[in-house]
C-alpha cells in the first residue's frame, strides 16, 4: 500500500481529495488528509459579512463533510514535514506520517505582527482585518455605529489572496454607508503599496475610474513602516502620514507556519513550484497548489481549481514514470463585487491580462468581461451555491476550462 | 527597443527606460542613470544595494523584493526609502542596469 498525503483541506486540498479518489485505486493507494481546523469557510463570503450581507453560518461548513469517505482525515496541527525523510510529523499523538507523494496545499494566512504598530491594542478596536471570521464578524459590529469619519483601507504587502477585494470593499462601504444616508460624512481611501489601483493595466485603469465616480480617494506607493495608533495614523517608509478613525487592513500575506517550521517555503513562506507542473522545485514528489506556492498568479479559489485538473493529471503521469504535463498556464477567473447591485468579472492568465469580451461562451456569454453589469453581481452571489455543491467536488463547471481560452476576448 | 544616450554612452533600453542588454553596463552609465533618477552621487551605501541586487538577480534570476533586500541583503528599509526615495527598489533596479521588477497579481 502506498500513501498520498495532502496537507490542508481547503478549497485547494479538498478539491484534489475528491478528484484523486476516483483516479487512484483503492487497493495500491491510501489517501490521507491533513487539517488542523474543523470548519471549512467560503471565504469569498467574509467580503459580505461586515456590510451584513452574509452571516457567519452561511459561510462556514464541516470540513470532514466534504472529504470522501475513502479518504483518511486527520485532524490535527502538523508539527512540520521532514522532506528528506518523507514523513509529515503531526502533533495529536506525535503520530509520523509517511508519504509517497506529498500535496501541500497549506494556504496563506495574514500576519499582522508584520507591520510595527498593527497588532497592539488598538486590533479589533478601531482596526480591522476582513481576512479571517472574526475580523469579519467584529468589523460588522463596529460599522454598525461608525456614522462620522475617516475610514483608510491599508494593503500592507504584495502578494495578497484575492487582489480584487479591498477594492471591492471600499466599493461596498460607499454603497453601505450611502444606503444608510451617512456618507458624506464619510471619508473613504484606498492606501496601496502599488503604483496604481490594481495590478493588471487595463482593470487598474477601468477601476480608478470607478474609485473617482465613488468619491474614494487612492493614495499609491504607500509602503508602511508602521501603525501610529495613540495619532491615528498610518506612516510609509519614506515618511508620508494618513489619518484615520476607522482602519481597514490587509496585513501581510504568508505562507503557512509549518511550511516555516520545515524549511521549504521563500521570504514569505510560500514554496517555490514549477509554475506550469505545480512540482515542488526542491523535492519530486512533493506537489504544491492554491495559495501555498509562490506562482505569480492570484491567489483565489478559481486558481485553485484550475490547478487541481492539471494537478490530478500530473500526479497520475508521475506514479507512472510519464513526463509531467506543462499545462497549467496561470488562469484566474475573478467577481468583483462593485456596489449598488453591479459587478465586474475578470479572466486571466500569466500572460494574457483581463480583456473585455463576454464569458464563458464568445458572443452570447451571459456573462461580461471587464465591464459593469447586473448579472455578474448575481453570478457572484450564486458562486456560493457552486462552490459548496460543484467546485468543492471537483465536479467540471460547464463552459469554463483549466487552462484560460481567448475565444469572447477582445484582445489588442 | 530604444537606445538611451548616457554621457558618452549609448545603450538598449526597453520601453520603460530599463536596460535590456546587461553587458553595456557599467559604473559610469549607473552614475548617469542616478542622476536622471535624481540621486546626485553614489555612496558606498548606494553601492551596497546595487551590488546586492545584481548578486541576487544572478543567483535567482528575479529581482529581490524589500523584504529579501531586509531579511538576506541585511538592508534597513528606511535606510533604504532614504537612498532611494519613492519605489526603491524600482529605481535601484534600474541603476543596475536590471530588468524592471514585475509585480505580482
Amino acid at each position: 500500500m502506498k500513501n498520498l498525503v495532502i496537507l490542508g483541506a481547503g478549497t485547494a486540498g479538498t478539491v484534489m481529495a475528491n478528484h484523486l479518489v476516483k483516479k487512484l485505486s483503492v487497493k495500491e493507494w491510501q489517501i490521507t488528509v491533513i487539517d488542523q481546523d474543523p470548519r471549512h469557510f467560503y471565504q469569498p463570503g467574509f467580503l459580505f459579512i461586515p456590510f451584513d450581507m452574509y452571516n457567519e453560518k452561511q459561510v462556514t461548513r464541516e470540513k470532514a463533510s466534504f472529504i470522501p469517505k475513502k479518504c483518511n482525515f486527520i485532524l490535527s496541527e502538523v508539527d512540520n514535514i521532514d522532506a528528506e525523510k518523507n514523513v509529515v510529523n503531526i502533533k495529536s499523538g506525535k503520530k509520523k506520517i509517511n508519504y509517497d507523494i506529498l500535496i501541500i496545499a497549506t494556504g496563506s494566512r495574514i500576519v499582522p505582527e508584520e507591520v510595527e504598530g498593527l497588532a497592539g491594542s488598538s486590533y479589533y478596536k478601531n482596526i480591522f482585518d476582513f481576512y479571517t471570521i472574526d475580523g469579519a464578524v467584529k468589523l460588522r459590529q463596529f460599522l454598525q455605529t461608525f456614522t462620522k469619519g475617516k475610514l483608510v483601507l491599508n494593503i500592507a504587502e504584495i502578494p495578497i489572496k484575492c487582489p480584487v477585494a479591498p477594492l471591492e470593499f471600499v466599493f461596498l462601504a460607499d454603497w453601505f454607508f450611502t444606503k444608510k444616508g451617512v456618507r458624506e460624512n464619510i471619508d473613504l481611501t484606498f492606501v496601496t503599496p502599488l503604483s496604481d489601483a490594481f495590478t493588471k493595466e487595463k482593470t487598474a485603469a477601468v477601476l480608478s475610474t470607478l474609485l473617482n465616480h465613488k468619491n474614494i480617494n487612492i493614495v499609491t506607493d504607500f509602503s508602511i513602516s508602521k501603525v501610529d495608533s495613540d495619532e491615528k495614523q498610518i506612516v510609509s517608509f519614506d515618511e508620508k502620514n494618513v489619518e484615520y478613525d476607522l482602519l481597514v487592513t490587509i496585513p501581510t500575506n504568508m505562507g503557512s507556519s509549518v511550511i516555516e517550521r520545515s524549511g521549504l517555503g521563500d521570504d514569505l513562506e510560500f514554496v517555490p513550484t514549477h509554475r506550469s507542473t505545480l512540482q515542488s522545485k526542491e523535492h519530486d514528489n512533493i506537489f504544491v497548489i492554491g495559495d501555498a506556492t509562490d506562482l505569480p498568479t492570484s491567489k483565489a479559489g478559481s486558481v485553485a481549481h484550475f490547478e487541481a485538473e492539471i494537478l490530478t493529471e500530473n500526479i497520475l503521469r508521475y506514479i507512472n514514470n510519464l513526463e509531467l504535463k506543462e499545462e497549467y498556464d496561470g488562469h484566474a477567473n475573478c467577481f468583483i463585487e462593485s456596489g449598488f447591485g453591479k459587478g465586474f468579472l475578470i479572466d486571466f492568465n500569466y500572460d494574457v491580462e483581463p480583456v473585455p469580451g463576454k464569458f464563458p461562451f464568445p458572443v452570447i456569454g451571459p456573462m461580461s468581461l471587464l465591464k459593469e453589469s447586473k448579472l455578474n453581481h448575481w453570478g457572484k452571489l450564486a458562486f456560493r451555491w457552486i462552490y459548496w455543491y460543484v467546485m468543492l467536488k471537483g465536479l467540471p463547471i460547464p463552459g469554463i476550462t483549466a487552462t484560460m481560452s481567448t475565444k469572447g476576448k477582445q484582445i489588442d | 527597443m530604444a537606445e538611451l544616450k548616457l554621457g558618452k554612452y549609448t545603450v538598449e533600453t526597453g520601453e520603460d527606460g530599463y536596460m535590456t542588454n546587461p553587458d553595456q553596463w557599467n559604473k559610469e552609465i549607473a552614475e548617469e542613470i542616478a542622476k536622471q533618477e535624481n540621486i546626485k552621487e553614489l555612496t558606498p551605501d548606494h553601492w551596497n544595494v546595487i551590488e546586492f541586487l545584481q548578486k541576487d538577480y544572478k543567483e535567482k534570476g528575479s529581482i529581490p523584493t524589500i523584504r529579501r533586500l531586509k531579511k538576506v541583503g541585511g538592508i534597513d528599509t528606511k535606510e533604504l526609502y532614504k537612498l532611494f526615495p519613492e519605489g526603491p527598489v524600482k529605481k535601484a533596479a534600474r541603476i543596475a542596469g536590471l530588468p524592471k521588477p514585475k509585480s505580482c497579481v
